[in-house]
Order: structure tokens, then C-alpha cells, then sequence
């Protein structure tokens, strides 16, 4: 792929060099807004009073970070983002784990076991990946209600599982397509049964979709407002809502400089889960693609 | 009784009917081949045996005991793939063992039976790779290992020589025979290779659109199909199916060929020994006689009288050298009829050639039916 011979005339190296200069803009149009941000919040206030968006700080201070994640005020209280960063975490750690082992369950039933009706109940699936989030908020409160989960963070994992199904099953279930259907033959006439072959068979060979699955449920439950805001209790809000409230707080002075430094807090993990497992997961939605 | 034994069995998809009234047993230490063209419902036969496809109506018994119903794991048999389809994520030790640790074989035993196979297989330097460390044949020879590692009743073999390149399915096929004459073992075998038929099975079942349409053996299905189609499907090149007129009475048969262009008829007496009671209803009318490549033979001017069989003369289309023998193309009657003689043949294509017909072992079909008269 990296490869290529290409043409050597005045024109194509033109072009080449014009194509490099929209890419590079493109670019730096992108990371702007991050550039400010991380500018902003290593600012004392009187520097970022003084104007300047883009110039370097004189004098960098972690101050901001500091507060932003211990001291600022959420509406009422005044203790940072941690608790509510915590929160995030209770929240999305077992959502994300649940939701995907759930996903590679039904994959496997749709691709390995099917029965009559299971492409209706697949259609169906593929439909809930569709719903927005606005038309679940009133059915899903009174649920939650009824199940005694209102205003917990169980209750809010509840939503992220059954809303992110849809998703995980689609990936686990084209994933699972592409494998033979001989090789679950094979297991079943070594006797395995169906969570035999499940956990020793396929789940080894699902690493690429898996980390799909997980990098997609991350990022949409890390970054979900609307349920957290409608269905979060006072204990349970993820960072998300309280970032707004942190920004939105009317009382006092306005500090730019701890507003950027919590919106930073609040994007950090899923920039470093993408960082980290990015690559699998372009490898992941690739995959089976092509044979080889 | 009987290894494995299949009775009235049905199998419908929808409104098509994969197996109609499939019936056959087959004893311990056979080898049975299932063979036909593809689609002809030899897989699905084989999946209703493995337990992995349901069946319509019938029974299927394995060691006296029924187990239409049963699970596959139920069952005590074994199946190598096509695809081979090894575990990718276990080592070729864990792939053999798989199968014993899913019955929950001790260790110790789980260990002595990889050794066993692997050393049966000359597989030990592998044993710690994982399959996409393996070629082709290796996977093959991992597959069959994993079979005979649980030393069922009965072994099913899905084309487990179709992925593998021509020399290397010539070895592994020998090292099957050997493997069976050393074992003992009873053997369903699904190929649309009618060598591999012929070369290894006991026993040949010859299946079209769902039906057996014969079960022999290997020299039965070749040398005394049952109809055309188990006629033209065994054997490479395929037998010559020539029109003749039937003529003459009982004791008297003789096939008239006509030649192209108003050059005489070729007439063929019909050997005494080989006449059936049905061949009366078709005197007069067109039948189709059967002839093999090898049925010919070049007329030998040494033997003189002593020769044997129909002398005839025609010209040669086409010369082919294989090597081993010479095939040529010539016209008899209204079709082209290929012969095969010797390696020492000189032919050229356009060449007028004697040939001799071995009658003793030609075979006649009705036309419409195409079922065997004699």
C-alpha cells in the first residue's frame, strides 16, 4: 500500500503539494479549538484577561487542573469533578463490559444457532440502533421507576446495556458471520454446547471486535448527557452533567481557565482510549474484509 | 449387526426434497462412499448422520442404537472437514485433545492419545503450533487427528481431499487406504471424485437428486451400473454411450450401428452369455449401448485368427498422449467415441485405424429410461 509509483511531471507535483496544503489546513482547523483549550487552561485569569487566545501562556500554572478537579463548584457543592468522574466510571465500566458481552451473545445465537425468525429478531435489533435518545427518556424513567433503579447508577448502566445492544449486536454479529460454520460443527461433534463454544472457540478468535465494540460503548457512554442528566441522582451524575454545571454556574467569577480545564478532564479518557486502541479498531471494522 | 444403519430416510427444505428414501447399513470396518455431483444431497446425508441437520422421516441407527434424535455430541462419531476447521486459537496439541477434554477424559489419557495420533500421523514436531502455522496438508493430517484421537465408532470424511493440490491429495488418499487397512475403522466418505471413490471405498453408494441410485462395490458400480448415469459418472474418461438399433431374437442379438454418409452399418454381435429376459420388449428400437475406453483395443496383426472381439475401422479426430496411455477420439455411429489404447500408439489425428471391440463387457441401456437392459 505505501508503494506506489506515481507521476513525476510538474503538474502532479502541483497537485500533490495543494493536496498536502487542504489536508494541513483541514488540520489545524481541527485542533484549533484543543489548542485554545489546553492554552487556556495552563493560563493564570489575568493573562487570559489580557486577550490573546492563541498566545503561549507567560507563566504556566496547574492551578486550574487542580481546581477543576477537586475545588470547583457544581452547582451547590464545591468539590471539582472527581466524585462525578468516579461516577463516570461506576457507569461506564460495567455498561460497557455487559453491554458487549451481551452483544457477543446474541451474535453468536443469530450467526451460529439460528432459528425460525431469528433474521426478524435481528432486523429488529438493527432497528433499535435507530432510535434517538429522546423517544426512551419518558418510558424508560417510568421502567426505572418501577424496578426501584431511579436516580442510581445501576439504573443508569440499565440504559447504556439495553440501548447499546443494538450496536454491539450488529458488530459481534457480522463479525461472527464471516466465521465457518464447519468450525462450530467440529465443536459440537467434540461435544462441546453452546457456552462451550462460545467461551473456547469463538471468544478467542473475537479480539478485532471486541475492541470495537468496547472503543464504541466507551465513547457513547463516556460522552451520553441526556440519560445522565434525566435519570442521574444528585450521587450519581456522570462527569458529563457535571461539567455542565460546573460551566453554567452563574455565582462568582468567571475562571475560563478551570471551565477548559474540566472540559479537558471530562474528554481525556475516551482521547486516551482512542489513542491507545485505535488502530484495532480501524483493524476491527476492516475486518474480513478482505480474505488473507 | 450393522455399524451404521440408515432406513427410509426423508429430508425436505421447504418444498425440494433433499433425500428421498435413502436406505443403507453398513458393517464395522467398512468404508462407504457416498459420490455424486454436487448437490445431489451426499452432504446433507452426511450432516443427518453427524446429528448436525434434522431430519424428515426415518431412522438412523449407529451400533444398534437409534440416534435419529440425538445431539451430535450424542453420538459417537468423528468428522473431518473439508475446510478442516481447527480451533485458530488452540495449538494443534489442544485441537487433538479437545474433543477427549469435552468428555472429560483425564489428563494423563488426553496426553497418551495426542501421542498416539500424532505419532500415527508423523505430526510430533507440530504439536505446539497453532494451525496458521500449518500448510495444507499438515492441517489435513491435524484434522484427521483430531478424529482419531476419540476413537468413536464411526469416522465421517466431508471431501477432506478437495483443498489440497493434486500430488498431495494422491498421498493423503493412500495414507486414508493405509490408515483404514491399519485401523479397522468404519468410514462414511463424501467425495465427487469418482477416483477417490473407486481407490478407496469397500463400498460405493452412487447418489443423484437425493436418491441412491446404486450401493456396491467399487467394481460392481463400475464394470455393472445400474443405469446410465452410474455408467457415465464412474470412470475417467467417461464410458461411450453409442446409438445402436437392437435386432435379431433370443440366442441371435446383434446391434446395428449406422456409420455417417451411407458407409455400411457396423453390426455387433451380442454375446450369448451377457442376454436378458427384457431384451426382447426392444427389438427394433434404439438402444444405447455402453462401451468403456478400454472396452477398445488396436487390432494386432500378429494374433491373427486368434483374436477377440468385433473388428471395425475409423478414422481419428483427435490424438491424445497422456503419457501413461494414448486416448484417441473417433466417430462411431453418430458420436465421437473415445478409445484408449496402449502408450506405444503413433497415431496421427485424420489416421484410419483397425480397432477391436471387447463385446464381452459392453453393457446396453434402454433409451428413454436409461436403465440397464443387459
Amino acid at each position: 500500500m505505501a508503494d506506489m509509483i506515481r507521476r513525476r511531471t510538474p503538474g502532479a507535483r502541483l497537485l500533490r503539494a495543494g493536496l498536502y496544503a487542504l489536508l494541513i489546513v483541514a488540520a489545524l482547523v481541527y485542533l484549533m479549538p484543543l489548542v485554545v483549550m489546553i492554552l487556556t487552561s495552563l493560563k493564570p485569569l489575568d493573562e487570559i484577561r489580557a486577550g490573546g487566545l492563541l498566545t503561549l501562556p507567560q507563566e504556566i500554572t496547574f492551578e486550574p487542573w487542580i481546581k477543576a478537579w477537586s475545588e470547583a463548584c457544581t452547582g451547590m457543592r464545591c468539590e471539582g469533578l472527581s466524585g462525578y468522574f468516579v461516577n463516570s466510571i461506576r457507569i461506564v465500566v460495567p455498561a460497557v463490559a455487559i453491554s458487549t458481552l451481551i452483544g457477543a451473545i446474541n451474535g453468536y445465537a443469530l450467526t451460529k444457532w439460528r432459528f425460525r425468525g431469528s433474521e426478524l429478531v435481528f432486523a429488529m435489533l438493527l432497528f433499535g440502533c435507530f432510535v434517538p435518545f429522546q423517544v426512551v427518556l419518558m418510558p424508560m424513567a417510568r421502567t426505572l421507576g418501577w424496578l426501584g433503579l431511579a436516580s442510581s447508577v445501576s439504573g443508569l448502566v440499565l440504559v447504556h446495556v439495553v440501548y447499546g445492544i443494538a450496536f454491539t449486536t450488529l458488530f459481534f454479529r457480522n463479525y461472527y458471520v464471516s466465521v465457518p460454520d464447519e468450525m462450530i460443527a467440529a465443536a459440537k461433534l467434540d461435544g462441546a454446547g453452546f457456552f462451550r463454544i462460545f467461551w473456547r472457540i469463538l471468544l478467542p478468535v473475537s479480539g478485532p471486535i471486541i475492541t470495537v465494540s468496547v472503543i464504541w460503548q466507551f465513547t457513547q457512554i463516556w460522552n451520553d448527557f441526556l440519560f445522565g442528566v434525566a435519570f442521574a441522582g444528585f450521587d450519581s451524575q456522570p462527569v458529563t452533567v457535571a461539567l455542565n454545571n460546573l460551566v453554567n454556574t452563574s455565582t462568582g467569577v468567571k475562571e475560563y481557565n478551570v471551565d477548559m480545564a474540566a472540559a479537558m478532564i471530562a474528554a481525556l479518557p475516551t482521547l486516551v482510549v482512542y489513542v491507545l486502541a485505535g488502530k484495532y479498531f480501524v483493524r476491527g471494522l476492516t475486518a474480513g474484509s478482505v480474505k488473507g | 449387526m450393522s455399524a451404521l444403519a440408515i432406513r427410509n430416510l426423508y429430508k425436505t427444505f421447504g418444498s425440494t426434497d433433499v433425500l428421498k428414501d435413502i436406505s443403507l447399513a453398513i458393517d464395522s470396518g467398512e468404508f462407504l462412499i457416498l459420490v455424486g455431483p454436487s448437490g445431489c444431497g451426499k452432504s446433507t446425508l452426511m450432516n443427518a448422520i453427524a446429528g448436525l441437520e434434522p431430519v424428515t422421516a426415518g431412522e438412523i441407527l449407529i451400533g444398534g442404537e437409534e440416534v435419529t434424535w440425538h445431539t451430535p455430541a450424542e453420538r459417537d462419531i468423528a468428522m473431518v472437514f473439508q475446510s478442516y476447521a481447527l480451533y485458530p486459537s488452540m495449538t494443534v496439541r489442544q485441537n487433538i485433545a479437545f474433543g477427549l477434554e469435552m468428555r472429560k477424559v483425564p489428563k494423563v489419557d488426553r496426553e497418551r492419545a495426542v501421542e498416539r495420533v500424532a505419532d500415527l500421523l508423523q505430526i510430533s514436531a507440530l504439536l505446539d503450533r497453532k494451525p496458521s502455522q500449518l500448510s495444507g496438508g499438515q492441517r489435513q493430517r491435524v484434522a484427521m487427528g483430531r478424529a482419531l484421537a476419540r476413537e468413536p465408532q464411526i469416522y465421517l470424511f466431508d471431501e477432506p481431499l478437495s483443498n489440497l493440490d493434486a500430488k498431495l491429495r494422491v498421498e493423503m488418499r493412500t495414507e486414508i487406504k493405509k490408515l483404514h487397512q491399519r485401523l479397522g475403522t468404519t468410514i462414511v466418505y463424501v467425495t465427487h471424485d469418482q477416483i477417490e471413490a473407486m481407490t478407496l471405498a469397500d463400498r460405493i453408494a452412487v447418489m443423484r437428486d437425493g436418491r441412491i441410485l446404486q450401493l456396491g462395490t467399487p467394481d460392481e458400480v463400475y464394470n455393472d451400473p445400474a443405469d446410465m448415469f452410474v455408467a457415465g459418472f464412474m470412470g475417467s474418461p467417461s464410458m461411450n454411450f453409442i446409438h445402436a438399433a437392437l435386432e435379431g431374437n433370443p440366442g441371435d442379438y446383434r446391434l446395428r450401428i449406422d456409420t455417417q454418409a451411407g458407409q455400411g452399418a457396423l453390426t455387433l454381435p451380442w454375446p450369448g452369455e451377457r442376454e436378458t429376459p427384457e431384451m426382447a420388449r426392444c427389438v427394433g428400437e434404439t438402444v444405447i449401448l455402453g462401451l468403456r475406453p478400454e472396452h477398445f483395443s488396436e487390432e494386432d496383426a500378429r494374433l491373427g485368427d486368434q483374436a477377440e472381439g468385433t473388428l471395425f475401422e475409423a478414422t481419428t479426430t483427435v490424438v491424445e498422449p497422456t503419457g501413461a496411455d494414448t486416448l484417441l477420439q473417433v466417430s462411431l455411429g453418430e458420436t465421437e467415441a473415445t478409445v484408449r489404447l496402449g502408450p506405444k500408439s503413433r497415431l496421427v489425428a485424420g489416421e484410419r485405424v483397425a480397432l477391436r471391440i471387447d463385446m464381452s463387457r459392453a453393457v446396453l441401456f434402454e433409451e428413454d429410461s436409461e436403465r440397464r437392459l443387459a
